[in-house]
């Protein structure tokens, strides 16, 4: 029955034709899952049809109707991902929300899109959208999943998700015909339809609204599904925001399209044991959670006993030798082949199993660079994990690595159906099926972004090798040049520092003027784990940060960056000369970060003006007073004053000397 | 138009007529004494069924004590104490407990070693029907009384959102949590009454507010009767429906939070007169 010619989807070009097509011929397997009152509950495929169906009649019988915006807004739920398909039954067009954004910032966005419904999680979100009604004045009826503490609230438009369920259940029940006439309104719906409205998290200015069609999302998830070999039988974790196009893609398009099984966590705080219990087949993630995985065990390592970490160490070393080339199905010794195994029993496979990653066929990573160090430690495990690189605008997909073909400083080679080109100013450029439709109200960007034959600018500097294989190199308008005229690439100079696990977040200043300088975010973890070991006291980030002792420990890595980078002929010119460690955490809060932790160059170089005058005005300290944000909307202040050390640059290849002073 | 701009949403809180509420505990002219100590004197006041009570005064005042009085930890001298419209004899605290008094203390007084899961399943004990006999055979009746309580416990975890704890021990959990897995086992008893003894001392401002929101849901959802201490005086005006103050053992104000506020005798006993 499964897997017969005629079960192949490629029929169905929308999400509520393809639901209706899995329950047919995937009825019985496990669809989505939720852990709730501390066990896993689940859905088949025929279930969740029926939960979409009483959700989308209901919503319809409230007034929701074709071209109308609904709002979905909350934490990965299964009842919220339906609530997209469900709406999209409809004609109306879900828009997720980034749920912890401030007020101000979602009134923007909800007012942007002229939203008439929302479908949110719990009272916070209520209590949010009721507070911002001024700005939206389009918002009709809200629905909730989480009904405690709204009992008092006046419900007239105002609505439980079951409530809403009932009610359809019970116009089926009263009408029988309606389930019907129900499949057969979207059965006319189009595969050139706005399927969902994105909006981007915007590094720069206010957030888009990305309008990406049926046909984007569903040939981009199915290129992707047949690029990994994905089917029905993989296991996802729906942990991401469910705003961003990562997830909607991963937990969604693909979900649906493959019909694989889509699982979410019990809370925020409980994703590392969820994991482990669902151990996922395909996995995705930042290279934030990969970082924080290693360095998690880095440092429960560190209290290990003396003869487990000699095995740990040991293993690890035959790992590093060999791992990657086994994964690549490389030639190697029957000695090494045997040691690996062993290390499998006894270091790799419970280290798999603590991260919850023993089942995992394929990994991708995405968003910034990964860390060299990091990518190698979880590809020698034997975990085959891989880079790519896309976009919102391009429904995620624009190049991808290749299994067995894995290198560290690229991001691959273009998914299937991408054309890619560098632009003359060095941008990266590519067209694709999965290329959107255009900015919601916003013809202005549409235009400077897509150009007439379809060619989407990415904003990207980049260059093609010659493998074929894509590699990035910053910012296209972050690209700039010092006084003397050397190259100054920041994102460049900020990921080789961001891989040394001690430094959370740094910020590179440099364009126009003499030489480059550094704002850095120590990580609390690590160097919270650090200060243990060798008894340094601290009571908080600020008095960590400016501890002597991490100075001289960060300044070591700032040295390293700098010798890194007098080996590399283009970038020698733009090595670290002056860096501060920042008295307190770059934060999405305070707007220094967008809600995907990217951070907001422009914004931080207004913030902390002072301080960067101080890096070019040869002062060794100063005293700054930064206003912060709490989450709830308050506002306090932090003062400090904040030591600024001088760097001694390496010299450039020839041994040139330079005088240092 | 909107919806939502030209009505309240929210109901204001307490304006239902409080009088014809029910009386669900009620202190007449209680004393108590410790030798030649008085730490109570002549105190009346009740507590309605549903609302949130709390009690308030300068250190020393005798509002913990109070709270022992109520759940039968302290035997006061004088006065009646009418639970449920019976005046109660003298009881033992456990005798509370299964009459549906439920507390918290001042300082946490959880299992350190025990998961957060078995602290809270601990509160449900008394509800526990099969003897030991039965739970040392543990399959049949004794299993599926452990699912059921089980399942309630796994209720509480998800209502205080504490689900990523569940199997830590509570020795390891910062200050805040352990007093929120402490609520948990309070709740665990299905309490018609719930004492809680400064539920928000030593927290931050973010911890309060969380607390807070849990008082009054519990309050909202179980419909649990909520008596407080509390020092945070912000807190208090929020929370509470009414507020009796005391001051060296004796009742120097009772009523509304607005009327309390107000009173001059309570400015004075918080701020010092000279006597």
């Amino acid at each position: 029955m499964v897997g017969s010619a005629s079960a192949s989807p490629r029929g169905e070009d929308t999400f509520p034709k393809i639901l209706m097509h899995n329950a047919k011929v995937f009825g019985s397997r496990t669809a989505f899952r939720e852990k709730d009152f501390g066990i896993w509950q689940s859905w088949t495929w025929s279930e969740v049809s029926e939960e979409i169906r009483a959700f989308s009649i209901g919503l319809k019988s409230l007034g929701l109707k074709a071209g109308d915006k609904i709002a979905i807004v909350g934490a990965n739920r299964p009842r919220l991902y339906w609530a997209m398909v469900a709406a999209q039954a409809v004609g109306a067009v879900p828009v997720p929300v980034y749920s912890d954004s401030v007020a101000e910032e979602m009134a923007y966005v909800l007012g942007h899109a002229e939203v008439t419904f929302a479908v949110v999680e719990d009272q916070e979100q209520v209590d949010k959208l009721l507070s911002m009604a001024d700005e939206v004045p389009s918002l009709e009826e809200i629905v909730y999943d989480e009904e405690r503490g709204l009992r008092d609230y006046d419900h007239s438009h105002l609505h439980g998700y079951a409530s809403v369920q009932a009610k359809g259940r019970d116009l089926i029940a009263k009408t029988p015909s309606l389930a019907a006439d129900w499949e057969a309104e979207f059965a006319g719906g189009k595969g050139s339809d706005i399927a969902v409205m994105l909006y981007t998290s915007g590094t720069t200015g206010r957030p888009k609204g990305v309008m990406l069609s049926f046909d984007n999302l569903v040939i981009s998830a199915r290129n992707g599904n047949a690029f990994d070999r994905l089917d029905e039988t993989e296991e996802v974790l729906a942990y991401l925001p469910m705003a961003w196009i990562g997830d909607h893609v991963f937990s969604l398009a693909q979900a649906f399209t493959a019909a694989y099984c889509v699982n979410c966590p019990e809370s925020m705080d409980t994703i590392d044991v969820d994991r482990l219990e669902i151990a996922p087949s395909y996995f995705f993630a930042p290279p934030r959670v990969f970082e924080n995985m290693l360095t998690r065990i880095m440092v429960r390592m560190e209290d290990a006993g003396k003869a487990k970490r000699r095995m740990f160490d040991y293993f690890m070393d035959v790992a590093r030798r060999v791992g990657e080339k086994i994964l690549n199905g490389e030639q190697v010794a029957f000695k090494d082949r045997l040691l690996y195994a062993i290390g499998e029993f006894c270091v790799y496979g419970p280290l798999k199993n603590r991260m919850g990653l023993t089942r995992m066929k394929v990994g991708y990573t995405a968003g910034e660079a990964i860390g060299p160090e990091i990518f190698r430690f979880f590809r020698s495990l034997g975990l085959n994990l891989k880079q790519l690189y896309g976009q919102t605008e391009a429904s995620v997909y624009i190049t991808l690595q290749p299994d067995g073909e894995i290198y560290g400083d690229t991001v691959g080679k273009p998914a299937p159906d991408v054309e890619l080109k560098i632009a003359e100013s060095g941008e990266v450029m590519y067209r694709s099926p999965g290329v959107f439709v255009g900015y919601f109200k916003n013809d202005e960007a549409t235009a400077s972004t897509k150009t007439a034959d379809g060619w989407v600018h990415t904003g990207d500097a980049g260059i093609i090798a010659e493998n074929g294989h894509l590699k990035i190199i910053d910012r296209a308008k972050d690209v700039g040049k010092l006084n003397d005229g050397s190259l100054f690439a920041p994102k460049y100079i900020e990921n080789k520092l961001k891989f040394f696990p001690n430094i959370k977040e740094a910020v590179a200043f440099g364009h126009e003027k003499d030489m480059v300088a550094v704002f850095l975010n120590i990580d609390l973890t690590a160097v919270g784990s650090w200060a243990e070991r060798n008894n340094v006291n601290y009571a908080s980030y600020q008095e960590l940060a400016s501890h002597p002792d991490v100075y001289s420990m960060i300044e070591g890595h700032v040295d390293q960056v700098n010798r890194d980078l007098s080996r590399e002929p283009m970038m020698a010119g733009a090595q670290i000369r002056r860096f501060l460690i920042l008295h307190k955490e770059l934060d999405a809060d305070d707007g220094e970060l967008t809600r995907t932790q990217k951070v907001r160059r422009s914004f931080i170089a207004e913030r902390y003006a002072p301080l960067i005058d101080a890096l070019y005005d040869g002062s060794t300290s100063k005293h700054v007073r930064t206003e912060v944000t709490f989450e709830d909307g308050r506002k306090g202040a932090i003062e400090a004053t904040v030591e600024i050390r001088d760097m001694v640059p390496h010299d450039a290849g020839k041994g040139m000397q330079e005088a240092a002073e | 138009m909107n919806a939502f701009v030209t009505e309240k949403t929210l109901a204001p809180a307490g304006t239902e007529d409080r009088a014809e509420r029910e009386i669900l505990l009620k202190v007449d002219n209680v004393s108590l004494s410790f030798g030649g100590v008085k730490a109570i004197t002549d105190i009346s006041f009740d507590i309605q069924k549903g609302e949130i009570r709390a009690i308030i005064g300068p250190n020393g005042a005798g509002k913990t004590s109070m709270l022992n009085v109520i759940n039968g930890f302290y035997h006061p001298q004088e006065g009646t104490i009418t639970w449920r419209g019976k005046v109660r004899r003298k009881m033992k605290p456990y005798e509370a407990a299964s009459q549906g008094i439920a507390r918290t203390f001042q300082n946490v007084a959880l299992f350190k070693g025990m998961t957060t899961l078995d602290n809270i399943m601990s509160g449900r004990s008394l509800k526990m029907n099969r003897n030991f006999f039965w739970q040392l055979m543990w399959r049949g009746p004794a299993e599926r009384e452990e699912i059921e309580h089980r399942r309630k416990v796994e209720d509480i975890i998800d209502f205080l959102e504490i689900q990523a704890i569940r199997k830590t021990p509570v020795g390891r959990l910062p200050y805040g949590l352990q007093k929120r897995v402490e609520l948990g086992r309070a709740l665990a008893m299905e309490p018609e009454l719930l004492l809680l003894d400064e539920p928000m001392a030593g927290m931050n401002l973010e911890e309060k507010e969380d607390m807070s929101r849990f008082i009054i849901d519990v309050n909202q959802e179980f419909g649990t009767t909520i008596a407080l201490i509390e020092h945070d005086m912000g807190v208090v005006m929020d929370l509470s429906d009414r507020v009796v103050v005391l001051d060296y053992g004796k009742k120097i104000a009772d009523g509304p939070p607005e009327e309390v506020q107000a009173s001059q005798a309570v400015i004075d006993a918080y701020l010092g007169v000279s006597h």
